[in-house]
């Protein structure tokens, strides 16, 4: 997994409250067995003005320029500043793909859903929760400020505005781990198959109705 | 000391391992898996040269994309118009196959919805750790299991290891005491917890359903409650182990037997939260108090009693709920003030994980009986939830009361749920829809969801608008 240490870059908004993963990546692209290639069609509803769908040549569809992400100064946006309870719904994984296949790093909101929140995790994307005060600030700064830019320390848990206040955020340590040093999950755990063996043959014991039935 | 909750108890006696920085290894007894989010998971094995760690704790099945017009359906994979979809449940089988992992193919005779089989063929059982790939999976907490959804990392996560990562959530008793009135179902007594917790009052909880209401519902009807929790934000819905559970499980495919049966029983008897547990938080609502239920917006918080109105953004105090609330409206077509049994539907669709269980297609027939859709009502789809429910109905020809009233009979699959395959709605169609999302274009482009319990949606089905059920029922027995 890519990991994520510091990054700097430029901050686009999508000001909505519970924007689900229907939202982010509709359904008509999960038929894919892949997981790269989404970012073209992350947003797709919001985005386009036509009806997506897969295999398109999505260079040639009309824009819906009311949208930020399609606004000149967005372009290239790595930081993605949203509201509650982000990326509700479904718990498809191919929304976090498709962040992460667009160019997100970075997502700040005062809410995420819990099993997006964990899916961020496994694609070296980092979901960052601050109060619902300061992203209404920051939400006010960039729509003020044309580049709006901000640095992001996850060994520090910190953020930096362009003018050099510092905030501070809370995160899991198993996950910040995860992330600084782009571990590879399912290697680590593995690396406790002992323990999970013993545990195994124990449950075995105590519950055998559930094994070997299927 | 205080006492244990539910779900502390399952989580104790699956802990492999209580790593230092707060995260822990929770041992996972069934894997369910689909087509849609199993691909990748499959392929991340093969590229790092991994085998399942357990071949028969997984369980594989058909669902999401499959078509569910009998014609499309008879001519096997080969036959899905669709070639993406075809592509994919092709590779489940592949996959499947490849890894020894059993699966219900998409025309046998056990296929169905993810969340309608598991508990029908006794593939989840009380005492479970559950988790698949869709976010759902908290139906099976119905029977006293730890279940929730996964994302497709760990689904490939829980293929290598039989472990996920996991973090302790903290501990929610939503509580119903009293009596439901008649007509007012699970649908409507989860719809009304939704309305009070909002979508992200659950976030971070195991929600453990109890109380009369709870205690005295059948067990496909807590499958129906459970199912939503993450409607509300929690990943888990759970109701404790009761003689209800123990009956419903009794004598299932996979369910144990004999004297393992016994051993089984003494040790689920013990699933439910003791006396002097302490929970997190706890929200009480009473029975008498719930009506039936319809959404007018596109959260399934945005819901509210059939004789309620349309409410008024301008009314709302928080900013970014009015611009939500606005946005819905704007959306759905709605204006604030009008009565909600004013919509007028286009289409109606009874199915989904959430309500295709033989007891709902028993309510929705109830109401269809004698009756026919109504003439603005394009189309009404029936899908149950599996093939099992599907034989089931026919044996008590309900297939035929709906066919009567100008319905589809379908075959098994989440269909216009979420509309990945042929079923769904055109632009700025209303639909009363027995599924869990009425997310924006979660039915098809445009379309308009309104969920409703199964007895709800017949009745639009044959009015043309939505209704009080309760008024259909009181004509039939005057
Ligand atoms: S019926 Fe709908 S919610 Fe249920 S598993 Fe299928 S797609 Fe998911």
């Amino acid at each position: 997994m890519k990991s994520f240490k510091q990054h700097t870059g430029l901050v686009a908004p999508i000001d909505r409250a519970n924007v689900d993963t229907d939202m982010i990546i509709p359904k008509q692209f999960l038929k894919s067995i892949k997981r790269s290639g989404f970012g073209p069609n992350l947003f797709d509803e919001l985005r386009y003005l036509d009806e997506g769908h897969p295999d398109q040549d999505n260079s040639q569809r009309p824009l819906n320029m009311d949208f930020s992400l399609n606004q000149p100064r967005f372009k290239g946006a790595s930081i993605l500043l949203a509201r509650e309870n982000f990326g509700c719904g479904s718990s498809r994984e191919h929304a976090p793909w498709a962040l992460d296949d667009y160019g997100f790093r970075a997502i700040i909101a005062p809410s995420f859903a819990d099993i997006f929140y964990n899916n961020c995790f496994k694609n070296g994307l980092l979901p960052i929760v601050l109060s619902k005060d300061i992203v209404d600030s920051l939400f006010l700064a960039l729509a003020e400020n044309e580049g709006y830019e901000l640095l992001i320390d996850l060994e520090q848990q910190c953020i930096v505005l362009p003018d050099g206040t510092s905030l501070s955020f809370e995160i899991d340590a198993f996950y910040k781990q995860c992330l600084l040093e782009g571990l590879d999950e399912i290697g680590l755990t593995l690396q406790d198959k002992e323990s999970i063996s013993a545990f195994e043959q124990q449950w075995r014991k105590d519950s055998p109705w559930l094994f070997d039935v299927l | 000391m205080a006492g244990k909750t539910l779900y502390d108890k399952l989580w104790d006696s699956h802990l492999v391992k209580q790593r230092e920085d707060g995260s822990a290894l929770l041992y996972i007894d069934r894997h369910l898996l689909h087509e849609v989010t199993s691909p990748q998971a499959f392929e991340g094995l093969r590229l790092a040269g991994r085998k399942p760690w357990r071949i028969d704790a997984n369980l594989a099945t058909a669902d999401h994309n499959v078509p569910t017009t009998t014609s499309e359906r008879a001519g096997g994979i080969a036959a899905i118009s669709d070639s993406v979809a075809r592509i994919q449940v092709q590779t489940l089988d592949d996959n499947c196959e490849a890894f020894g992992i059993s699966e219900y193919k998409m025309n046998d005779a056990g296929q169905g919805i993810v969340h309608v089989i598991g508990p029908e063929q006794g593939a989840t059982l009380p005492g479970m750790t559950v988790v698949c790939g869709d976010s759902h999976t908290a139906t099976h907490g119905a029977l006293g299991a730890l279940a929730h959804g996964i994302g497709t990392s760990e689904v490939e996560h829980v293929l290598a290891s039989q472990c996920l990562v996991a973090k302790k959530m903290k501990n929610m008793l939503v509580r119903v005491d009293g009596e439901l009135g008649i007509g007012v179902t699970a649908k409507d007594v989860v719809l009304a917890v939704i309305a009070r917790l909002g979508t992200a009052g659950g976030t971070g909880y195991a929600i453990e359903f109890g109380g009369d209401v709870f205690r005295t519902m059948s067990m496909e009807g807590r499958m129906t409650v459970c199912n939503m929790a993450i409607e509300a934000g929690a990943r888990v819905g759970m109701v404790a182990v009761d003689d209800i559970t123990l009956d419903y499980v009794k004598g299932r495919k996979f369910a144990p037997t004999g004297e393992l049966w016994e051993r089984a029983v003494a040790n689920w008897q013990t699933l439910h939260s003791d006396d002097n547990a302490v929970f997190d938080a706890v929200i009480e609502l009473r029975g008498e108090d719930i009506q039936p239920q319809v959404s007018w917006g596109t959260s399934p918080e945005m819901v509210l009693p059939v004789s309620a109105l349309v409410p008024d953004p301008e009314q709302m105090d928080d900013p970014v709920k009015r611009e939500g609330a606005t946005r819905a409206l704007s959306y759905m077509g709605l204006k604030a003030g009008q009565p909600l049994t004013d919509i007028k539907l286009d289409r109606v669709f009874i199915g989904s994980c959430t309500n295709s269980r033989i007891e709902d297609l028993r309510a929705a027939a109830a109401v269809a009986r004698g009756r026919k859709v109504a003439a603005n009502v394009k189309q009404v789809l029936i899908v149950p939830g599996s093939q099992a429910v599907k034989a089931q109905a026919e044996a008590e020809q309900l297939d035929q009361i709906f066919i009567d009233a100008g319905m589809e009979w379908r075959e098994p699959g989440c269909s216009m749920c979420l509309a990945m395959n042929a079923d769904k709605l055109g632009a700025g169609e209303h639909c009363a829809s027995t599924s869990n999302r009425n997310f924006e274009g979660r039915q098809g482009n445009g379309g308009r969801t309104h969920l409703v319990g199964p007895a709800m949606a017949a009745a639009a089905a044959v009015t043309g608008h939505f209704v009080d059920v309760r008024e259909l029922m009181s004509n039939e027995t005057a």
